[in-house]
């Protein structure tokens, strides 16, 4: 799960972290008193999407000489023209596609004088297992690109956790940042925060690009985003509040509220298969045959026949999709309960598009029965190369 | 011979008194007498637990009880994600050599802690988040369907569950059977990595053959090639046919498996697949194929 810039730094702020006064903005009638709250004159006007290269993004609905997502203003004045122009606007960055974001929420956020842009982030480091940091004075770029043209500018620090964040790591990390004086200290206390937060709210990712020496020689969290894990749900009941169901795909939440693992794709053959390896396998399999997947989908090991029948129904209901493609290689997952799913879905909510199964597992010979049985018009396939290429053919004819 | 597990191999369930426990100690206890020996659960110790066929195997409060009592030299954990770092801890500590995690949902940073205690310890995990090990005609261990394996000369190792079935009802059907399927897991932080088992395969005479799946995510499976590559160079090779999962998904994406994402560049599917074919690995382009491209790679 992710959140928006100002609720990052306010969960960073909670744990003792050093970044600028900020008021959000909801609606042009908040403007006000977010201006009144901050000292000024200078101001920062940031649009909150979950998506990266703000900055450097441009508005749909101005003109490509407007300014970008996140603008500087000198006067209250330039505050308020700055919000009704970004406010509801589409925010297009090289992160969004080409379709962009609405704005739907805007950070105001005191100006700070920068001395140097540094680029620090906190993520679990999967060759070694551990939580480590990766560190670079190059910040304010897009990481990657430093990646690729200049590797050794990049420092993962790993943290090991019977030991935190010791005094070698921070001696490591203020090296990698090349700190001194003022800003040096101010890392013996940051680098600790940023570590307890991430653990104690079990994010997956915390990026801070940039992370700022200012001109007064102290650190300062300029920008924040921040990754949850789904996975540690059950025991962060407050941070999940924090998430923004506007930023997500209507099918996506849908499916969340049944468990089931989804993600919108641009093709048009939908696609429902258990096993999150097999379902990418499918997407792959139809590609190979020149379509393109409309979704991922994977119902999961356990599912019912309740949450059969809204995956269904969330690929039928997908505009885009010309036809279905169920894929099962049963194995805690019964092929009788997937083919009620599918019997009871088309009931429900009709078929106009062609749609193939491929049953194979655990309870095969009932679950292709139960099809047989029905009056749902069913394209049998044999397995799964026979499969893709009969959704494909019937698509594409 | 086959890997990690066989017919002498000796198992404790923790969360066996769960439905999906349960569910799948019968499967195991049903196949060619898969020896299933106890159950753990904090607060039934001295019961007993019944299966629907009229099986019954004791419950021992801790895991250290249950392998004194048994001899157990394996445990699989049911146990939901909330406690399911503790239980594999807890068999950690029993000094359990084989412990098979199938919970799917596991938090990462609770892997962070177990993988560090993991390290220090000598016990071997596999998962979490994974279907398993099966050694066909001896011993299953987790959820992988029974039924679709026959007894063979192919070692079978896939992060994905589904795949993994894929890869053996193929070999299956091609006749070539299998000496051991293994599911690694979809998790970011886990246990064991390819390498681990590849080095198994190529250690065990009756494995002729390797089918190794990867997915997008990581770089386990150019680790896994950079391996083999190295082995081959010292005369140690098996032909191997590899399947990467994940060409059409979109960075930055996770697909179901946590462990399953593009992201900062790192884990696409071209990659791997560039890395497998430069360490000698055969790549079939369809998850359809792996028994088709085994066979062709096998007729030479």
């Amino acid at each position: 799960m992710n959140i928006h810039e100002y609720q990052a730094k306010q969960v960073l702020k909670g744990f003792g972290a050093p970044v600028a006064q900020g008021v959000p903005i909801m609606s042009a009638s908040d403007v006000d008193a977010a201006i009144e709250a901050l000292p000024g004159p200078l101001y920062v006007v940031k649009s909150q999407i979950h998506a990266g290269g703000r900055g450097k993004g441009k508005f749909k609905e101005l003109g490509p000489d407007a300014a970008g997502g996140v603008r500087l203003a000198r006067s209250a004045e330039e505050v308020r023209s700055h919000v009704f122009e970004m406010l509801g606007n589409t925010l297009v960055t090289k992160q969004t596609g080409p379709d962009g974001k609405q704005v739907n929420r805007l950070y105001l956020e005191d100006g700070a004088d920068i001395a140097r842009e540094l680029y620090c982030s906190i993520l679990v480091n999967r060759e070694t297992g551990k939580v480590s940091f990766v560190a670079s004075t190059e910040g304010g770029m897009d990481i990657e690109t430093v990646a690729e043209e200049t590797p050794d500018k990049i420092h993962t620090i790993d943290v090991d956790g019977s030991d935190g964040v010791s005094d070698a790591v921070v001696a490591r990390l203020n090296d990698a940042f090349e700190l001194s004086g003022a800003a040096a200290e101010d890392g013996k206390s940051l680098f600790p925060i940023l570590y307890k937060a991430f653990l104690d709210t079990d994010m997956s990712m915390l990026e801070i690009n940039p992370l700022i020496v200012m001109t007064n020689g102290h650190l300062r969290v300029l920008d924040a985003k921040v990754s949850f894990d789904g996975n540690a749900e059950f025991r962060q009941a407050e941070i999940h509040k924090l998430r923004d169901l506007t930023e997500e795909d209507a099918k996506e939440i849908e499916a969340s509220k049944y468990d089931l693992a989804y993600v919108a794709l641009d093709g048009d053959i939908g696609c429902m298969v258990n096993g999150a390896g097999l379902a990418m396998a499918t997407m792959d399999i139809i590609k190979l045959y020149g379509a393109e997947p409309a979704n991922f989908l994977d119902v999961g090991g356990g599912a019912t026949t309740e949450k059969v029948t809204a995956a269904f129904k969330i690929i039928t209901a997908d505009p885009k999709v010309k036809g279905i493609l169920v894929n099962i290689f049963g194995g805690i997952m019964r092929c009788d309960t997937i083919a009620e799913g599918v019997v009871t879905a088309v009931k429900e909510v009709g078929l106009q598009v062609p749609l193939v199964v491929r049953l194979e597992g655990t309870k095969v010979a009932e679950g292709k029965a139960i099809l047989n049985n029905s009056d749902v018009d069913v394209v049998a396939a044999d397995d799964l190369d026979d499969a893709a290429q009969k959704i494909v053919k019937a698509v594409k004819g | 011979m086959s890997i990690l597990i066989d017919k002498n191999t000796k198992i404790i369930v923790q969360g066996l008194t769960g439905k999906t426990g349960t569910f799948h100690t019968e499967q195991a206890l049903a196949y060619h007498g898969t020896q299933m020996v106890a159950g753990t659960h904090p607060k039934k110790g001295g019961t007993s637990w019944e299966g629907s066929g009229g099986e019954s195997l004791p419950i021992y409060t801790t895991v250290a009880d249950a392998k004194d009592a048994t001899g157990a030299n394996a445990s699989v954990i049911y146990v939901p994600p909330p406690g399911a770092a503790a239980a594999i801890e807890e068999a950690i500590d029993a000094e359990i050599p084989l412990i098979i995690a199938i919970t799917e949902g596991v938090p990462v940073l609770d892997m962070v802690r177990v993988k560090e205690k993991l390290d220090k310890s000598n016990s071997r995990l596999i998962g979490p988040n994974c279907p398993g090990v099966l050694t066909p005609d001896e011993c299953k261990i987790g959820i992988m369907p029974g039924s679709i394996f026959k007894r063979g000369s192919v070692g079978v190792l896939s992060r994905s569950g589904t795949l993994t079935y894929e890869a053996v009802f193929q070999t299956t059907n091609a006749g070539l059977g299998q000496t051991t399927a293994v599911g690694i897991g979809g998790d970011p932080v886990k246990g064991t990595e390819f390498i681990d088992i590849l080095e198994m395969f190529l250690a065990d005479d009756e494995t002729e053959s390797i089918i190794m799946i990867g997915e997008i995510g990581g770089t386990a499976e150019e680790d896994a090639a950079q391996f083999l590559a190295d082995e081959a160079k010292k005369g140690r090779s098996k032909p191997t046919v590899g399947f990467i999962a994940g060409v059409t998904a979109p960075p930055g994406r996770t697909m179901g498996h946590a462990g399953a994402v593009v992201s900062g560049g790192k884990g696409d599917a071209p990659s791997k697949i560039a890395a497998m074919e430069q360490a000698g690995i055969r790549v079939s382009p369809s998850p359809a194929k792996l028994g088709v491209t085994l066979t062709e790679l096998l007729k030479g």
